[in-house]
């Protein structure tokens, strides 16, 4: 049940998300702002956080995900640490992700070479 | 008195364009023109490391074959017009520095084949020059990463885009027309008919202004240059006098199919059909529906690559008498259009006649 949640929820928001890549005009680097952003401010609407829990991984992964997981992130490091922890909290919450992306990227890129589109 | 009208200039002596050829990438090669070009990448990098030096290897190789089948040296060329899409003109730069040849560096985005025509024609009618050449590229990969994303991004692309042409096209222009099969050794002039000597010129140009309708789609650049195409050939017949009559075919650069419909429809309102004589480079290159290239080709490679291995061929076997040959460009760069800038479209007359 848990993957099947996961695969249905992370689905539809691909889904509702390549809608509008095709029907709007927004270009890609807008769209993925858009929706870290919606993720930040669901999360602040304590909405995202339960429906995360409800869909797992099918929640976490798309940029919805990373935009609640920065908003967790400083919402923990201000209680903690007062007001630095607006600076500190979103990268520390997101350090695994960020880095994971960087360090395969380049491991990538040191045995693949992009090819031409058909 | 060469000048004519408000924006063209008539040449008492018209140029001759003694040799051209083609190099195209691996997409254009399967299309419908892939028997007519010259040369054919194997694969898209012509054996480079770098899109931009894959670009400037089919420039380089394009010159090469065109000096060849004129049987000249680079030395004998006096001047090169030369231009592609990406910044400060780099392709042209790196492929065609050691030839050693002058060289005007051009930048008109999908125009440049007309820009650098034009103005090849123009210094040889003048006399600054026997033989001038103009050269233009452009390359899917190198380009998508100057003014969209680089192709590692992996983005996706919307179906009403363009498609940016592999290819690069060079044209050798002299006073003199070449001899029989371009077996002439300069001893040219001569009135050598002999098979395959056909003698093709260029006895005018019409130079085009910059048109703006304000579009900011750059997914749209056909509906961006329209205007512009459509500026160019009506004053194009109000300054020598002409209609489409006089042309058996109109030919513009990279409209698609979206800015063709655009382009008859304005011209319609002016007073001018040009419905059965028009055709576009860009819609010629591929077949939409087979090869996913949505609206038609673009780049400077478009027109360059179409005029030299598909219509220059038509007017020497004489299936064609004379062509306006109108490339069309969208002035936008990733700057500008990220500024929330429109796109200006330009456009280039170029008539070319079977002598």
């Amino acid at each position: 049940m848990e993957y099947w949640n996961a695969f249905w929820i992370g689905g539809l928001i691909c889904a509702l998300v390549q809608i509008l890549m095709e029907k709007t005009k927004m270009m890609p680097g807008r769209i993925m702002v858009l929706l870290v952003c919606t993720g930040a401010v669901l999360g602040a609407l304590q909405i995202y956080q339960p429906f995360a829990d409800f869909a797992g991984a099918g929640a976490n992964v798309p940029l919805l995900g990373f935009g609640n997981l920065l908003w967790k992130g400083v919402k923990e490091a201000v209680d903690d640490e007062g007001f630095i922890g607006i600076f500190m909290g979103g990268f520390k919450a997101s350090a695994a992700g960020i880095s994971a992306a960087l360090v395969l990227s380049y491991i990538v890129s040191l045995f693949s070479k992009p090819q031409m589109k058909k | 008195m060469q000048q004519t009208g408000k924006q063209s200039l008539r040449f008492a002596e018209a140029p001759f364009i003694i040799s051209s050829a083609s190099v195209a990438g691996t997409k254009e090669g399967e299309g419908p023109l892939g028997a007519e070009f010259d040369v054919i990448g194997r694969d898209d990098r012509f054996g480079q490391e770098t899109w931009e030096e894959a670009e400037s290897t089919m420039q380089k190789e394009a010159l090469t074959l065109a000096l060849g089948k004129a049987h000249l040296k680079a030395d004998e060329i006096r001047y090169l017009f030369a231009g592609d899409l990406l910044g400060q003109d780099i392709a042209s730069s790196f492929g065609l520095m050691d030839f050693g040849i002058p060289l005007f560096g051009l930048y008109g985005a999908c125009s440049t084949c007309g820009e650098a025509l034009s103005l090849a024609a123009m210094t040889i009618a003048a006399g600054y020059a026997d033989r001038a050449a103009a050269v233009t590229s452009s390359h899917f990969a190198s380009a998508e990463k100057q003014f969209r994303f680089p192709l590692a991004y992996a983005n996706q692309r919307p179906r009403s885009a363009t498609w940016t042409v592999t290819g690069g096209g060079a044209y050798i222009l002299a006073k003199k027309a070449a001899g029989g099969a371009f077996s002439g050794d300069g001893a040219a002039g001569s009135q050598n008919t002999g098979s395959g000597g056909c003698r093709i010129r260029i006895p005018g140009i019409t130079t085009g202004k910059i048109v703006d309708f304000g579009i900011k789609d750059s997914m749209n650049m056909g509906a961006a240059m329209a205007p512009a195409a459509c500026d160019l050939i009506a004053q194009h017949f109000e300054d020598f006098a002409c209609g489409p009559e006089c042309y058996d075919r109109i030919v513009t650069g990279d409209l698609g199919t979206v800015g063709q419909e655009i382009l008859i429809d304005l011209l319609q309102k002016k007073g001018y059909d040009i419905k059965d004589r028009h055709e576009d480079c860009g819609i010629e290159i591929y077949d939409g529906a087979s090869q996913g290239t949505g609206a038609g080709g673009s780049g400077c490679g478009c027109s360059a690559v179409t005029l030299s291995a598909h219509y220059l061929k038509m007017l020497e076997d004489g299936s064609l008498k004379k062509i306006l040959f109108v490339p069309t460009g969208a002035l936008l760069s990733p700057v500008s259009f990220n500024e929330g800038k429109s796109v200006p479209g330009i456009a280039h007359g170029v008539i070319i006649e079977r002598g």
